[in-house]
Parts: C-alpha cells; structure tokens; sequence
C-alpha cells in the first residue's frame, strides 16, 4: 500500500473536474458551498476581494478555522500557502487538508522560489498564466494548475488571457516538428520532458481549472467552454447578493456549459454580483498575479 | 455497443477512453433523455453530494432506479459505488439505492491516506489488478444477494448484484481494462 503518490495526488483533481470549488471564510459558508454543490471548498480567512481591500501581508489562516471548515463537511477541504512558504505548507499538511494551493493571493514569502511540492504527500495546486508557467510548477510538483486570472476583482478578463494562452502554447507544441522541440523548452522557460508530454498528450499533463475573476454562472461556462476542466470561485458568491442562488447556479452552469437554453434558466433571478472591479481602469502594480514567476 | 458515462461532474474523459479501448462506443451522459439510447451506464469517480444533487435536479434518480430493478446494466466507480448503496453510513445524501449494501464515505481517511496497491480480483482472471484508490469508501455490509468480488482486511471494495457492478476504486485511471471488460460482458448479455 502507497501513499502520497503522482497518481494519488493527480487523481483527485482528476476527480473534482465538471466541479465549482468554493472560497469560504466561515462554517456557515462551508455548509451552504456544500448544500450547492461544490466538489470543495477553500478554506480561508479572508476572500480576495477583502484582501484587495484591506490590504497588509495576507497569510496562511488560523489552523484553528481551517480544522473547523474541515469537520463541518463531507468534501474536500483545500488551504492557501504563501509563494515559497514551504513551512505554512508543512502545517498544512500536518492538518491533513486535501489540498494546498501555494496562491498568489497570498503575499509571496519567497520571491525566488516556490515549494519543492515533491517533498509533500499532500497534493497542490498552483495558479498559471502561460503553459511555461504551468510545466514549471508541475515540474515542481504540482498536482493540479488553475488560471492566475486577478483574484478579488470579479472581472474574468485575464483569466480569459491566461487560458487563451495555455491554449495557444499547446497548439504550439503540438504542432511542432521533434526538433522543435527543446528551443520552445527553452522559450517557454519549460522542462523538456513536460513538453514531450504535452505534446504526446494534446494537453496539460494534470487537470487544468479556471480561477481569478468569475462571478457569474456565464463566466463559469465561459471558461469551460474554452477548455477549462472545472473552476474556483473566490469572492463571487459571497460577495454577491444571494450567495446560495448563484452557487447553484455556477455548479449547474460548470456541468452544463455548452446549453445555452440551460444557462439562460439558470442565470435568471440569482440577484446582484459581486460589483468588482474593472482590471483595465487598474495599476500594473495593483495586480496580483505578476506574484511568482 | 453504447456504453453511457454520466458526465454532470468527475472523472468521464478516463471513463470514455477506457469504454473505446474495449470497442464500444461512450456516451455523455447529462440529461435523462439520453438514458433510453445506451445498453449500460457507468457513474464515475467525483464528488458523490455534487452528483447527487445534480442527479435529483435533473430527474435522474427514479427512472434509473426503475431501469436498474429491471435488469439495466450500471457500474459505479467510487462515487459511483456510494450512488449505489442503499445505505450510506452517516449520510442522507440522494443516492439511486439499488445494491443491497451499506457504504463508509471517505472511509480510509483524508486525502493524504489516499493510496495504491495490487488488489487481488479473482473473478476477472490473472494478475493482481493494480487499484488506485482516492479519499475511497468501502462496503461494510452486503445483503444475501450481494457478491463480494474484493476485499482487504475485511473491508470490501468490489462488489456485484446481477446487473450492477461496483468498485471503490478506480480502474479508470489505469491502462488495464480487464474490469470494463467485465461490465461489458455484463452489457453484452443484458442486450441478448
């Protein structure tokens, strides 16, 4: 009997895909993203968009909340750790979370160097704007990649960039002739063994999720439709006006994304969205997701 | 042959490679509708609330209740195994109900308990099949017509009730199809 394997830790995320994964700051939150019908739920102290808002150093969140998250429901549980902060990622484990997300959101304890993810037999996931980006935190080991997209904002724009560009890169490299091959490694900054398999596969060697930015069931299915596995919703639930009506209707959207007729329906009376925050009016320096490398 | 996956969330892509590997042909599975042009049906590996709840919004839960009393081939991996039972340990989640059992959710621990190992499956021939099993439950009791296919330790992880098959792992993400071709033998003599 093994434990902590690739397998293991690719086959969750392998098994959250069609699935809405729910940021949420309370138990009450947890039991409602449940009740709607998350594959999981992330626990945590402070949603993006109140993070924006507050501003300071945002952290790892009290252990404390996260175990009472953890008891409250039957699905996964999964936790943020800083960039490089391989130590919030260690109690992390030791809480026995499902997953950890080493998460731009969070203020980067390293701006070298992100956890040697091998070393955990928790699995992570880790946020992507390009496939270089994504093969090298799977070179790392990560489990599971998600667009950056700009957390807190409710605007889907750069998580449309982002899995616009996974695609375009994949396209790229699997259109490549063999020695092609090692000077796209090289461009995108990527190790050569992942680009085989990307282009022996056709995709992204782990599940792939939308995150950064959705805040309507059309959002959702949006991302879905452009090839996105699944999605995170952070801030766009519960800092929208009926917080359970729009779960429900972003999990309906995720597993039904190409019926329109459906989407239509679903998106009917959920009341008001996050109001958000237009990237395009924003400061280069204001956003989150140039954090990592 | 047409062999159904019930796509409303979790591991289908792994599921419809492995159903084409074997020669038949995988259907999506999303709407009731589409229940009537498959000869089997498999749920696989997800969240098993999600598909629960997803199953009862979209009116699945009786007609496939009344094609699985008739005779209906389903296969259900780990979510699948739980939608299933008649019991769930602790749990009052929507769930079809048509193996005479009782399941443990997440009953070998959290995600970092989550393990893989050569599973002995006398009934599919051969070598140890090699089963990867994800925050999986297991059956702790089954009814006089219930026959147990695997166990470890007392714990049993394989499990057949005439024409419904379950498996608290999962075979999908592994190259060996002998356990697909073990429920589309099941299909092949429900079709005759």
């Amino acid at each position: 009997m093994e434990t902590g394997t690739v397998k293991v830790k690719r086959g969750l995320a392998e098994m959250l895909k069609g699935g809405v994964i729910m940021d949420v700051t309370t138990v009450e939150q947890a039991k409602i993203a449940e009740e709607a019908g998350a594959v999981a739920v992330m626990a945590l102290e402070r949603v993006p968009a109140d993070i924006r808002a507050e501003g300071g150093v945002a952290r790892m969140s009290d252990p404390e909340m996260i175990l009472k998250i953890m008891d409250a429901v039957s699905i996964p549980v999964m936790a943020k750790a800083r960039i490089g902060h391989f130590v919030e990622a260690q109690i992390l484990e030791a809480l026995e979370i499902d997953y950890i997300d080493e998460s731009e959101v969070l203020t980067p304890a390293d701006e070298l160097y992100h956890i040697n993810k091998h070393a955990f037999k928790v699995p992570f996931v880790c946020g992507a704007r390009n496939l270089g980006e994504a093969l090298r935190r799977i070179g790392e080991g990560a489990a599971m990649i998600r667009t950056k997209g700009e957390a807190g904002t409710g605007d889907v724009v750069e998580a449309v960039r982002h899995i616009r560009q996974v695609n375009e890169d994949i396209r790229r490299v699997v259109s490549a002739s063999p020695e092609e091959l090692m000077t796209i490694a090289k461009e995108l900054g990527a190790p050569y063994e992942l680009v085989l398999e990307v282009k022996e596969l056709g995709r992204l060697p782990v599940v792939n999720f939308a995150a950064g930015g959705i805040a309507t069931p059309a959002d959702a299915a949006l991302m879905m439709q452009l090839g996105c596995d699944g999605i995170f919703v952070g801030s766009g639930i519960f800092k929208s006006d009926n917080p359970y009506k729009r779960a429900k209707a972003i999990v309906e959207a995720t597993a039904h994304y190409n019926d329109a007729k459906l989407l239509a329906k679903v998106s009917a009376g959920i009341g008001t969205a996050m109001r958000g925050m237009n990237i395009g009016a924003m400061k280069e320096e204001e956003k989150i997701a140039g954090r990592g490398w | 042959m047409k062999i159904g996956v019930l796509a409303l969330q979790g591991a289908v892509r792994e599921h419809c490679q492995a159903i084409r590997a074997c020669g038949a042909e995988p259907v999506e599975i999303k709407y009731v509708d589409q229940l009537q042009e498959i000869d089997g049906l498999i749920i696989p590996g997800g969240e098993s609330t999600t598909v629960g709840k997803l199953m009862v919004r979209h009116e699945m839960i009786e007609p496939l209740q009344r094609m699985g009393a008739e005779g209906f081939p389903v296969f259900g991996t780990c979510t699948g195994l739980i939608l299933l039972a008649k019991d769930i340990h602790g749990s009052d989640q929507p769930r079809l109900g048509l193996m005479d059992m009782t399941v443990e959710r997440n009953a070998f621990g959290r995600q970092i308990a989550s393990f893989e190992m050569d599973l002995s499956i006398p009934e599919i021939g051969g070598p140890d099949f090699h089963a990867i099993f994800i925050r999986a439950p297991y059956i702790s009791r089954v009814g006089p017509g219930v026959r147990v296919l695997a166990e470890y330790e007392g714990k049993i992880l394989m499990a057949r009730e005439n024409n419904l098959l379950a498996a608290a792992f999962h075979p999908e993400l592994t190259e060996d199809l002998r356990i697909h071709r073990y429920f589309l033998e099941i299909v092949s003599n429900y079709i005759k």
